[in-house]
């Protein structure tokens, strides 16, 4: 998407060159392009609009700079803009000195109150050393109650529930007291979702925040969210006032232009993101992050920091000699096979990629489960081998690869194969040491996952040398 | 017309020792069928989508508010109100495009024109995608046949987007209408979603097959399908945890209970319906085409439509996927599902 828009960008600043300044008509066309990349990412069309007059102001008569193009140019405009948008105060929960500070969960039908109720306690029992009490006053839905209690007991957190209650009010007004008998700090209230035009909805949630004065009132936003985003969440924010935002389900492919909508209107900071089913599944907030996806250019910075935690530039300094002579063995090749691992998940790896990277191909879950499943086989392979063979594979002879095959739980085929691989591996290698670490991986990672991890590695390093220079002339 | 369009047995009982006449038969026929009920259910829906004239219908009146011709500002208004119904981005461009060349071409004169231009185009693309159906790519259950049972439905979506209540309310009505229903708990991930669906089970009498968290939904689903052919069931609703369609595994964990239903009743499962929350944005469509690749979805449900949402999203998939809209969720009461009309969504919509 990401090279969808900057290409389209490129063809309509084409002929900006040698003029040195953005003109009107460059811009015009220019914004049509963002608008219709912002309303793909499901940005509210009167925030779209809002935000494109204010780029044209902001554009006109903009000095192309030397060595950005113009497309980059007005890219990295609007990105400054989304960031200066999406930012705001502390991502963190204010906490007062009264016992219990409540925090009021607030949302529409299945926008993951619940799921998030949880990830919140969790969290905060974990990180702030809080110590809180769950309780749900949701009596509408099904099985709401039964919802949080099994919660409850999975992540090892207070519940509390008083079967046979069913005035939310009363629920919640008990539950405080609780907290200050037992002692609990925070009181963590998940309240009934349902559609925000239900007035008694409303009026509950009124009453609820005069009972319970919550310390903060935290909209759930499901990332899916349409351009209706706007509308209930200035609906909550006007009748309940909210104090800040998370923004569930973004572990999926939404790309997640709510959260500017929601933003934009309420005005309140986004604060958490959910980013998958389990209960530790739950990540601070970063605008620039979410800008990047908005506009489809992936998470390259969260990957280049990742990248750069995991790998160890003194080991890297001795693989590379150990390349250049040619004394790159299997153990070493584990070793890297374990590096990028550590990174995480491939999916979530390439979930921070642009999706022009590989040429605007898609690699599909398949595709990545298909590499994950293989590196995995890989290590096994090796493991089952012993040090001597790893040290020299030439003496891998037929009886030594079918122990390694049962050992490792493949055939002596997959030995072969694997074996095959890497004495081709090193072939390239030797090829490319010049390269640096960035083209090892590429070469490693080629090999292994036709060429798709091979373009991690690459476009990782390339992209970081990039940023850094933007960096310095800031 | 009935809700169902499968009944498995005509036999109408009045507890009488005789068989009944033909003007007896009538009148209860018609009582079951509740015609009355037919035609109530069809204003609710239309209700239900026209409360976003405020904004759709509402906002292109006050557009042509005043204007008899059509300029660039009338179709760059009309553009954003079809946007912002989420119809779509691709969609509402390629709309506008035919409008304007239309304009060009001096085949549209004026805003009524074209007004009728934009329900007809949207309509088409509703009624297309219902059509396709007929021609036996998707099935219905009107076109299974009768020595086939249990008819076999899935239920599949993403997380949150209401499929549990969507449940509760099919089995209510399809049994409501004298069919043996049974529901299948194969959402065994989420907790306490088996308690939900046996509270809406109960709710509407329907048995449930259910085991314990944690099972392989397919191993839930044999078991259901086993029960529902022991007790002579006529509809199987198979319910299924929520998953995000970017989560393989777990579409490979949908894909195994496609190949288990259909090793165990022929053409199961016969129905499997993707659940999309009117609230949906541009993500639908995604999430529509990579379900699709999983277990190929013959139809749509559209839920939550009783908010000012309207799904316009659903326009998008049905055009890019031919895939029918089936029925929409306008409320949270066992009676809130109805069938969906392509002509009483577009009205609803424009007013």
């Amino acid at each position: 998407m990401f090279e969808a828009l900057s290409d389209k960008l490129k063809k309509v600043l084409k002929d900006l060159r040698g003029q040195g300044r953005l003109t009107e008509a460059h811009i015009d066309s220019a914004m049509r392009e963002i608008r219709i990349a912002l309303l793909e990412a499901d940005v509210n069309y009167k925030v779209v609009k809002s935000l494109v007059d204010r780029l044209k102001a902001k554009a006109v008569g903009e000095e192309v700079v030397g060595s950005l193009s113009p497309a980059q140019q007005v890219i990295k405009l609007v990105y400054d803009e989304l960031v200066d948008v999406l930012g705001g105060t502390s991502t963190q929960l204010l906490f007062t000195k009264r016992i219990p500070n409540v925090v009021m969960i607030v949302g529409l039908q299945g926008s993951g109150k619940t799921t998030t109720t949880g990830k919140l306690a969790k969290m905060l029992a974990e990180q702030q050393k809080r110590c809180p009490l769950l309780v749900s006053v949701d009596v509408y839905r099904p099985a709401a109650r039964q919802q949080l209690a099994l919660i409850g007991q999975s992540i090892g957190m207070p519940v509390f529930d008083v079967p046979g209650v069913d005035s939310p009010l009363e629920l919640a007004r008990q539950a405080v007291r609780e907290c200050q008998l037992v002692g609990y700090d925070t009181l963590l209230l998940d309240t009934a979702g349902r559609l925000h035009v239900d007035e008694e909805l409303m009026i509950e949630l009124q009453q609820l925040k005069q009972e319970t004065l919550p310390s903060e009132i935290l909209f759930i936003a499901d990332a899916m969210t349409g351009q209706d985003a706007v509308r209930s969440a200035q609906e909550f924010h006007e009748k309940v006032g909210i104090t800040g935002v998370i923004l569930t389900k973004m572990e999926g492919d939404a790309r997640g232009g709510a959260a500017l909508s929601v933003k934009e209107v309420t005005g309140q900071p986004i604060k958490f993101i959910g980013v998958g089913e389990r209960y530790d599944a739950i990540e601070p907030f970063y605008p620039d992050r979410i800008a990047q996806r908005i506009l489809g250019m992936g998470d390259v910075l969260s990957l280049i920091e990742k990248v750069q935690s995991e790998v160890d530039e003194e080991k890297a300094e001795e693989l590379r000699q150990k390349i250049a002579r040619d004394r790159f063995s299997l153990e070493d090749f584990r070793d890297q096979l374990r590096q990028v691992k550590r990174m995480g998940s491939f999916d979530k790896l390439m979930d921070m990629l642009p999706s022009g990277l590989f040429g605007g191909m898609r690699v599909t879950p398949e595709q990545m489960g298909e590499m994950e499943r293989k590196l995995k086989f890989t290590e096994a392979i090796i493991n089952s081998m012993t040090l001597k063979e790893r040290e020299d594979h030439s003496i891998l002879n037929a009886s030594r690869r079918k122990r390694i095959a049962n050992g490792s739980g493949t055939t002596v085929q997959d030995v072969n194969a694997m074996v095959r691989e890497y004495v081709e591996m090193r072939k390239m290698m030797r090829m490319m040491t010049a390269g640096g670490l960035g083209s090892l991986m590429g070469g490693l990672g080629g090999k292994l996952g036709a060429g798709l991890a091979g373009g991690m590695g690459f476009g990782g390093r390339r992209k970081a040398t990039k940023r850094r220079k933007k960096k310095k002339k800031k | 017309m009935a809700f169902w369009k499968r009944k498995q047995q005509e036999i109408i009982s009045l507890g009488l020792n005789r068989a009944a006449t033909p003007e007896e038969e009538r009148i209860v026929r018609e009582e079951a069928e509740g015609s009355d009920d037919q035609a109530r259910f069809y204003d609710r829906f239309k209700k239900a989508v026209s409360s976003t004239r405020e904004n759709l219908a509402g906002r292109i009146d006050s557009i042509f508010a005043g204007k008899r011709e059509l300029d660039a500002d009338v179709l760059d208004h009309l553009e954003e109100a079809l946007i912002g119904a989420d119809i779509g981005v691709q969609t509402s461009l390629e709309i506008i495009d035919s409008a304007r060349q239309q304009i060009e071409r001096k085949q549209l004169n004026d805003v009524d024109e074209l007004k009728k231009l934009i329900k007809s185009e949207l309509r088409g693309i509703l009624e297309g995608a219902a059509r396709s159906r007929k021609a036996g790519t998707v099935a219905s259950e009107s076109e299974v046949p009768l020595e086939i049972r249990p008819y076999v439905m899935m239920i599949v979506g993403v997380n949150g987007v209401g499929k549990t209540t969507t449940i509760g309310k099919l089995a209510h009505r399809i049994k409501s209408e004298g069919n043996q229903v049974m529901v299948c708990a194969a959402d065994t991930f989420r907790a306490a979603a088996n308690d939900q669906l046996a509270i809406w089970a109960e709710r509407s009498g329907v048995p449930l097959i259910q085991q314990k968290p944690g099972t392989d939904p397919s191993a839930v689903l044999f078991d259901a399908l086993a029960a529902a052919r022991a007790r002579n069931i006529d509809v199987l609703i198979v319910d299924t945890a929520g998953r995000l369609h970017t989560k393989a595994n777990l579409m490979q964990e949908l894909e195994k209970m496609r190949r288990v239903a259909g090793r165990e009743v022929a053409g199961a499962p016969h129905e499997v319906l993707l659940i999309i929350d009117a609230v949906t944005g541009q993500n639908g469509l995604e999430q529509a085409r990579q379900f699709t690749r999983a277990v190929p979805i013959t139809g749509l449900v559209l839920t939550k439509l009783d908010g000012t949402a309207k799904g316009g999203i659903v326009i998008a998939i049905a055009k890019e996927l031919n895939v029918p809209i089936r029925y929409v969720g306008i409320g949270e009461q066992m009676n809130d599902l109805v069938e969906f009309s392509p002509e009483a969504y577009i009205d609803g919509l424009f007013g």
